[in-house]
């Protein structure tokens, strides 16, 4: 692939279209307040099409934006063409090394017809780019690359130009073409006009048109391509700018000291104990949050360590061993119900068979490779930040509170961290990162050591999931029963819950409260946002069935308890967990009849994407039709070997995958050795291929990871898992498997999530490979060769 | 240069000569996001003393080649686009580098085996192992 070199480092401030609005004497917020900026006059009279009155938020979960964002609704909050023809885009979708500022550059490049290099994107910055909310949930190709935000822009603009051009050039619109940042006759190449005459340094002043009318992907000629990204060689040679490296004049360094167990306060901090140390600047108290200042990195972590810090005694922890029951047995739950037939245990009693089953995953960790890090700068009643948060509007409304500063007096400029798969330590090292500032009145920098980052971190929730399945004489599912126990502590700080994460907490904010109630009411709306409703059942709500399944009889239904230990989301939270338990148990439920796994899912699927990837990932796995498990036919060695199949509708509609997975088990110890995982993946229209392999390739050797080795591990007081020899992560060296990612493009059908798909099947898959291999059953992430070997002994 | 000979080297790199190759990922020595080249060796400057390679070359990321004229590894990653977020980036690409020159002919099993110690978080491994192998037909010339 030929991939284009541009600009060294990421993707920089549209100079041209900056510089253009500032030669006119105004910024780029006054831009888009409209604040004596020119303004191009549209006569869009009879062809003004209806506008979408409730935009004014660009993100995905409706919750209204920030007063003060630009609208999302207005074209000139996305987009700006500067004198010179290049085009800037403003998103507040990030780029978290999915590849997102690429695919939104292709989506600029090819609605608005100019060259992909002609694009500029400025990602993420509160003084400048829309408030969408965070860049999580698989919501930014759904969000931008649709008919609002920022491909509802792109469109508008370019129907603007059209007309605008028509005016120009004389001609009818119907005659003239956008190509190349121009507007040209059809028919007659000479005669054509350049957008950056047409509408340079001015305002478009118009709504964004979610009728305005998108180019049909059978047209693309940038999007939809693998065009490498334009940030990879700054990464490949170290020039690429990430918070981490972040500098501001006179910047010191901060390191936090994290209480000495989990619920434990701050009895005492002896200052003295580190006032004559070299570099030392400051020690800061704010109730139980404790840091310290100094004039270098290593400076910091030494008096760190030496800081004599008093902690009070702290309750003990549920023990680990039986904390899957510990959370069956809790009292106080939050109940859901998302599916409800009532008819579940009739249906049950009448069931031909009754299977049940029980399921356990374990809290896990985003355990970036980089612990977070922030740097911010505390000036008085004003600050700026340089965070990876995932949600900067998020982080100003949250750092107003914890700083006490008004969010219009705060800047947070989005600076990609390492990789994060949620929410990992990167809004709490910015908080750590603003209060130490504040309290030196000084830019600070803090970056997490590698335990406080894994001892502290919000984990992806652990669950214990009851399953239970009636069949009838002819083996078919008459009845699906879910029941899921997940402790919960925190979330993202949103717009108001600094305390839902670490530091916010030690500063004095609580976490989101937890409120108790059991029963569940009856479910109102459809949503699978979880996965918590299999795929096959028909997810009646609302007098409509929108499940991707046949099976009418079903209940899904979660208690949610109290958490130890801060959690929040991490890649395809709860769906991952939840499909675990429903495909490994689909699985057992075709065993029970002798039924091919395969042919057993597609009887009781309707959801044709479902069937689809189904089929595409069996085909192309060449799969060995015949029920599970294989007659036992192992090698000289003691190797059984055999092939698993799970999917999944992500969130009921948000993405269809499918994944094969063939393994080999040594039967006398345990061993598991994958061999070969084939994935296919159906995300809509495909937005950049190389781009998505990349994402599902990665999300299925991440969730490999996850399968067989991570779980958060602690004592009576304390994480253990705070390290990489405590953590199980798969390094680069491991047997990585043979991977074929089958790419099923849908230009018919509106973009979905991309990210969270592949990785959603994994356990299932091997689950159930290993299953096929053995006979053998694992009911409990991760599989462990220890647990491997006690499933092989029945 | 006035630091604590203490320091590890991975702080004097990034702190007083604001080098964004080299990265702290652990500190403990155990993921090489801090890896530099010494002597030709792959070294973990997170746990290493400054005071210990005193007069001694270096080579981080950013020495090893350019955007305009990069390595032939770095080149490959750059084809292969074998990354996500690009963090560990640093450490899997010097890690190559060592290994290859000392195993010019290694084959795809020992290129897995000598990479064993590095983490990437994103899981581009396949990616990974092909730019990398790309690059030792590259060198090979």
């Amino acid at each position: 692939m030929k991939n284009p070199s541009l600009s060294s480092t990421e993707l920089p401030m549209a100079q041209s279209a900056a510089d253009a609005l500032a030669r006119a004497g105004f910024s780029r917020r006054d831009f888009i307040k409209g604040t004596g900026a020119l303004i191009v006059s549209f006569s869009m009279g009879g062809a003004l099409r209806t506008l979408n009155a409730q935009q004014t938020r660009a993100g995905a979960f409706g919750e209204p934006a920030a007063a003060d964002s630009p609208p999302a609704n207005e074209v000139d909050s996305w987009i700006a063409i500067a004198s010179d023809g290049s085009v800037t885009a403003y998103t507040g979708k990030e780029e978290l090394g999915q590849g997102m500022s690429t695919a939104q550059m292709q989506l600029v490049a090819e609605e608005l017809c100019v060259p992909f290099r002609r694009v500029n994107l400025i990602v993420a910055d509160t003084s400048v780019t829309p408030d969408q909310g965070v860049t999580s949930g698989s919501q930014s190709h759904p969000t931008n690359f649709n008919r609002s935000n920022l491909a509802g822009a792109c469109a508008t603009a370019r129907e603007a130009l059209l007309q605008l051009g028509s005016k120009h050039l004389n001609i009818p619109e119907d005659q003239l073409v956008a190509l190349d940042g121009e507007i040209r006759s059809k028919s007659d190449a000479s005669k054509k006009v350049a957008y950056a005459e047409l509408v340079a340094g001015k305002k478009f002043a118009l709504k964004v048109d979610p009728s305005a009318k998108r180019k049909p992907a059978g047209e693309w000629t940038v999007l939809g391509k693998p065009i490498g990204r334009p940030d990879m060689p700054a990464m490949a040679t170290g020039t690429f700018e990430y918070a981490h490296n972040v500098r501001v004049p006179g910047m010191l360094h901060g390191m936090v000291i994290r209480p000495a167990a989990v619920g434990a306060n701050l009895m005492n901090v002896d200052e003295s104990s580190v006032s004559g140390m070299p570099g030392f600047v400051k020690v800061v108290v704010k109730k139980n949050f404790v840091g310290v200042v100094a004039e270098k990195t290593w400076q910091a972590a030494q008096i760190a360590k030496a800081l004599n810090v008093t902690w009070s005694p702290a309750p003990e922890l549920p023990k680990q061993e039986t904390f899957y029951d510990h959370l069956r047995n809790q009292k106080q739950t939050r109940d859901t119900l998302l599916v409800n037939s009532r008819d579940v245990e009739q249906k049950l009693a009448e069931a031909a068979t009754v299977v049940k089953a029980t399921y356990y995953h374990p809290y896990q960790m985003h355990g970036s490779v980089g612990s977070s890090c922030a740097v911010a700068d505390v000036q008085g009643d004003k600050a700026t930040v340089w965070s990876p948060t995932q949600g900067v509007w998020h982080q100003r409304a949250t750092l107003a509170m914890l700083l006490g500063i008004k969010p219009e007096n705060i800047r947070v400029i989005f600076r990609r961290g390492s990789g994060c798969y949620g929410i990992n330590g990167a809004d709490t090292v910015t908080y750590d990162a603003a209060l130490l500032s504040q309290a030196v009145g000084k830019p600070v920098r803090v970056q997490l050591t590698r335990k406080d980052e894994m001892a502290w971190e919000n984990y992806g929730f652990a669950f214990t999931i009851d399953e239970r399945a009636g069949l009838d004489s002819q083996g078919n599912i008459i009845a699906w029963d879910h029941e899921a126990w997940s402790p919960v502590l925190g979330n993202r700080p949103v717009y108001t819950y600094p305390g839902n994460v670490i530091t916010g907490f030690l500063a004095g904010f609580q976490p989101e409260e937890f409120r108790p109630r059991s029963p569940a009411p009856e479910p109102a709306n459809f949503s699978n946002n979880s996965n918590a409703i299999p795929s096959y059942v028909v997810g009646h709500v609302g007098g409509a069935d929108h499940g991707a399944g046949k099976v009418k009889s079903e209940r899904a239904l979660l208690h949610n308890v109290v958490s130890p230990f801060w959690t929040g989301p991490l890649r395809s939270p709860q769906r991952l967990q939840n499909t675990f338990a429903h495909e490994s148990f689909m699985d057992e439920l075709a065993a029970r009849v002798k039924a091919d796994p395969v042919e057993f899912r597609l009887r009781h699927l309707s959801e044709e994407r479902m069937i689809d990837v189904v089929k595409s990932a069996a085909k192309a796995a060449n799969w060995d039709a015949r029920p599970s498990p294989k007659p036992l036919a192992t090698s000289a060695a003691g190797i059984a070997s055999g092939r698993g199949i799970s999917c999944v509708a992500y969130e009921g509609d948000n993405g269809y995958s499918a994944m094969v997975a063939e393994v080999e088990v040594e039967l006398a110890t345990g061993k598991l050795t994958v061999k070969r995982i084939v994935v296919s993946v159906d995300a809509g229209p495909i937005s950049n291929p190389d781009g998505l392999r990349n994402q599902s390739e990665g999300g299925a050797l991440q969730g490999l990871s996850r399968a067989l080795g991570e779980e958060v591990t602690w004592d009576d007081h304390n994480v253990t898992s705070i390290d990489w020899r405590t953590y199980h992560s798969l390094p680069l060296g491991f047997a990585v498997p043979k991977i074929e990612i089958i790419l099923l493009n849908r230009p018919d059908q509106p973009a979905t999530g991309a990210g969270e798909t592949a990785i959603t099947v994994v356990a299932g898959a091997i689950g159930n490979a290993i299953f096929d291999a053995t006979g053998g059953r694992i009911r409990q992430v991760p599989f462990t060769t220890e647990r491997i070997k006690a499933a092989l002994a029945g | 240069m006035d630091v604590d000979p203490t320091t590890p080297l991975l702080y004097v790199l990034s702190d007083d000569l604001g080098l964004r190759g080299p990265k702290f990922g652990c500190g403990l020595g155990q993921c090489g996001s801090c890896t530099v080249l010494v002597k030709g060796q792959a070294v973990r400057s997170c746990i290493t003393a400054v005071e210990s390679v005193l007069g001694v070359e270096i080579i981080t990321l950013e020495g090893l080649g350019t955007v305009d004229k990069p390595h032939p590894i770095q080149k490959a990653f750059i084809e292969e686009q074998a990354a996500q977020c690009g963090y560990c980036l640093n450490g899997v690409i010097l890690t190559a580098k060592a290994f290859l020159d000392k195993n010019p002919k290694a084959t795809e099993k020992q290129i897995e085996e000598g990479m064993s110690r590095v983490l990437c978080r994103c899981f581009t491994h396949t990616r990974m192992l092909r730019a990398i192998g790309r690059a030792q037909k590259e060198m090979a010339r």
